[in-house]
């Protein structure tokens, strides 16, 4: 029998660290992780990419992205990013936070780099809670939904309403990509894949702000089994967060006369 | 030798620039000067003052509560600060805009027609520099040479046109009390 | 040597491009306005970025993501601003970040007023934000005195790896002084920041963090930033002596204070008291051992404390006298800043007229 020549078809990204993740058991943050190594992978951006971590559950991905990193205090990451890429604009620098960081305390930094056009990625892991703190209640928490600072269910008459970021960054010029995934299934896997690479293309074309939101399960502190867990992301969180592409491409504004 | 001089006036009457080009007089002839403006709201549209220093040696507070010359250019401005001129100092006022003034014992007042001169020159707004010559004729802190080299560096290049005007007001204003 | 007359907030700018600060990240507020309006116009003639921020708070953390990239970077602003800023200090000083920050210094508490005002100095030289940490903090008095220290903070900010703080107040600000810059750095010829993260080129990835989890690595990053500020204290106290060699009344003040206190020692002297002017320079650290060393002379009778607060510096003065001699305190806060006359009148009576709440 002649010997066949092996291809490589699928492997453990360069841009993961082999540090093992300490994320909860059925968390997706994993996958998020992973998606996001790839894609710098794929785009052999690796030793040109600094990346931006920011306080939640995920203020460890220091440890397991295998590029230059800097900690953001609380909802400042896309901030921070911007200093970093207005000194160096050659390298390719993401932000990874959670709708604790992103959505509640840093609602200003983020509405402010997109309307700049900041040319940077921001990978947003919406998983409808404060995971880190215990599960608390988040801007982005579903009407009715149970947290710690919720336990009858989110009441909207009281707790108002969740913030849809996607939709309202949407309603600025300066993003040149906006898109909303979910990791409930293999093929919304792939797709959210798609979205993250096309994010990160967007920056190195030097298109301008480009952010995927990325629904995430949280089966700790929802309670659920990791399977339910996927479900209740699938039939309850992407129902109210609709999935899909809201920006796809920098918008063109004329200026105006000078006075 | 110290020179501690107020000017205040409504915002656009330039007092500020008055006090600059006397700061920038004195730097031209090697002293040790100072210029300090009232800043913040006061300014939109209020009164506004400043404070230059002009010394031989090296200037302490730039803040001055008893200058040894006061330029008022409007009323407002008079009511404020007369009482504070050191003894023995100066008082200019824009008699144009300024009712007459009796000072107190001890200052010496002078009513400088500036706003009536400087329509006569062709422009009322050189009115602030028709009173800083009669302040170096009267008080000297800096030359009338230096004073016009101060207003070709403190007047902007887009300004420049401008610089003829300013001389002969700074002149008639040295006239006036001559 | 060309002088130019140059606003204390301008010529801060300037000062900062001949160090080679091509970065700012500001947000208005009165009375430092002049100095984000300077860089928003000097810096692309130099190809550095202005950026105005959409807050104090973001424009700190750009300057953090920015010095952790490598670059010399500055911001400024306000005591309220500042206080925003406090949170991203902690951060800068926790992840050994070197910047400088500049406050023009005016009234508190809350919005306060915008008038002059020193009652910043515990926030400064305090740590002000949380941890155990503290800025390195320089107090000019003279528009000349402020551009050379600017230039000097970007050079100490480097070797601490540590925000340097620029404690100025409302009247350094907005007055004119002539000014000569004479050095002019090109940022391509400073050290290059091996732990910068540009991009793990080559190398191993670097990492910008103030997070340590583990309680004895905490504790180690802990002591490790306390022999830091040992180190300050050791090599980086500054201070001016002004006729203290026979005096018997020994004033101390910084700023905008210390050049009244000037003319307040020339008045005492013009009328035959023996008094002189101790003025710090670096706050923190607090040159605490050359006062000691002064007040222990045989004449001096007592040290009087002049502030725009009310008894903020006179802490670490008491601090470093340890009782050695009496000490009073004259306050004056709220913006209100007095006449030499004024301070001469109540420093001659026994005790300071003034006194604060901890007098």
């Amino acid at each position: 029998m002649a010997v066949q020549h092996e291809k490589r078809v699928f492997g453990y990204p360069s841009s993961l660290t082999d540090a093992p993740f300490h994320y909860c058991p059925g968390c997706t943050h994993g996958i998020a992780h992973r998606l996001v190594a790839e894609a710098i992978d794929d785009l052999r951006l690796k030793e040109h990419t600094v990346g931006v971590a920011s306080v939640g559950c995920s203020v460890f991905t220091y440890n397991y992205f295998n590029c230059d990193m800097q900690q953001a205090s609380h909802g400042r990451a896309p901030a921070v990013a911007t200093g970093i890429k207005r000194v160096s604009p050659e390298t390719i620098v993401f932000t990874y936070q959670g709708d604790g960081d992103l959505a509640s305390i840093g609602t200003a930094e983020i509405i402010h780099a997109a309307a700049r056009g900041e040319n940077i990625t921001v990978i947003f892991i919406n998983n409808t809670n404060f995971g880190m703190t215990g599960g608390q209640m988040a801007p982005t928490t579903l009407p009715g939904q149970k947290t710690t600072t919720t336990p009858l269910g989110r009441d909207v008459k009281k707790a108002g309403y969740p913030l849809r970021v996607c939709e309202l960054l949407s309603a600025l010029d300066g993003p040149a990509y906006l898109a909303r995934v979910s990791l409930h299934s293999p093929k919304e896997v792939l797709r959210a894949k798609k979205a993250i690479r096309k994010a990160f293309e967007t920056q190195v074309a030097g298109a301008g702000f480009s952010l995927v939101e990325v629904l995430s399960t949280c089966p700790t502190n929802w309670g659920l089994p990791p399977k339910k867990a996927l479900e209740y992301l699938r039939d309850e969180v992407a129902k109210y967060y609709p999935l899909g592409e809201f920006r796809d491409g920098p918008r063109e504004v004329e200026a105006c006369s000078t006075r | 030798m110290l020179h501690q001089i107020v000017c205040a006036g409504f915002g656009g009457q330039g007092v500020m620039l008055l006090g600059q080009v006397l700061a920038y007089a004195g730097m031209l002839e090697g002293k040790e000067v100072s210029w300090y403006p009232s800043y913040g709201p006061e300014m939109r549209g209020g009164t506004a003052n400043c404070t230059t220093v002009i010394s031989d040696s090296v200037i302490g507070s730039p803040v001055v509560s008893n200058p040894t010359a006061l330029i008022v250019m409007n009323q407002p401005s008079l009511e404020k600060f007369k009482d504070r001129v050191e003894p023995g100092g100066l008082l200019l006022y824009n008699s144009s805009l300024v009712s007459e003034y009796e000072p107190k014992s001890g200052i010496r007042a002078y009513p400088i027609d500036a706003g009536r001169v400087a329509a006569e020159l062709g422009n009322p707004k050189v009115a602030n520099i028709v009173v800083l010559g009669a302040l170096l004729a009267l008080a000297k802190p800096v030359t009338v040479s230096s004073a016009k080299k101060a207003l070709e560096m403190v007047l902007p290049a887009r300004r420049h046109h401008l610089l003829s005007l300013n001389y002969a007001a700074l002149e008639k204003g040295v006239e006036l009390v001559d | 040597m060309e002088r130019k007359l140059m606003k204390g907030n301008e010529a801060v700018g300037e000062a900062a491009i001949a160090a080679g600060c091509r970065y700012f990240f500001g947000y208005p507020i009165t009375p430092q306005n002049e100095l984000p309006e300077y860089m928003a116009r000097r810096l692309p003639e130099v190809g550095g970025t202005y950026l105005q921020a959409e807050s104090e708070v973001s424009a700190i953390n750009m300057v953090y993501g920015a010095a952790g990239a490598g670059a010399r970077v500055m911001t400024s602003s306000s005591s309220p601003g500042i206080s925003l800023k406090q949170e991203g200090l902690s951060y800068l000083a926790g992840a050994e970040l070197p910047c400088v920050v500049v406050n023009m210094m005016r009234g508190g508490p809350g919005l306060g007023g915008i008038q002059p005002a020193q009652s910043d100095y515990f926030q400064a030289t305090k740590g002000g934000g949380h941890g155990d940490y503290h800025l390195l903090v320089l107090a000019p008095a003279y528009v000349q005195e402020l551009v050379d220290l600017v230039q000097e903070a970007f050079d100490l900010a480097d070797k601490y790896r540590n925000p340097v703080m620029i404690l100025g107040d409302g009247v350094l600000g907005q007055m004119m002084e002539p000014v000569a810059i004479t050095k002019y750095i090109d940022p391509r010829d400073l050290p290059k920041k091996e732990w910068a993260t540009t991009g793990a080129s080559g190398r191993r990835p670097n990492l910008i963090n103030s997070l340590y989890i583990d309680p004895v690595e905490l504790a180690a990053h802990n002591r490790k930033l306390a022999a830091k500020y040992q180190r300050m204290c050791r090599e980086e106290q500054r201070f001016q002596e002004y006729c203290l060699e026979d005096a018997e009344t020994i004033l101390v003040a910084y700023g905008v204070m210390a050049r009244i206190c000037r003319s307040v020692v020339d008045m005492a002297r013009h009328s035959g008291l023996k008094w002189g002017l101790f003025r710090p320079i670096s706050l923190y650290p607090f040159p605490g051992d050359a006062l000691y060393d002064r007040a222990k002379e045989a004449g001096v009778r007592r040290v009087v404390t002049a502030e725009l607060s009310c008894g903020q510096l006179i802490e670490d003065v008491r601090l470093a006298l340890d009782g050695l001699v009496p000490t009073e305190l004259l306050a004056y806060p709220g913006g209100l800043v007095p006449s030499p006359a004024e301070v001469f009148r109540q420093a001659k009576s026994e005790r300071g007229a003034l006194n604060g709440c901890s007098a």
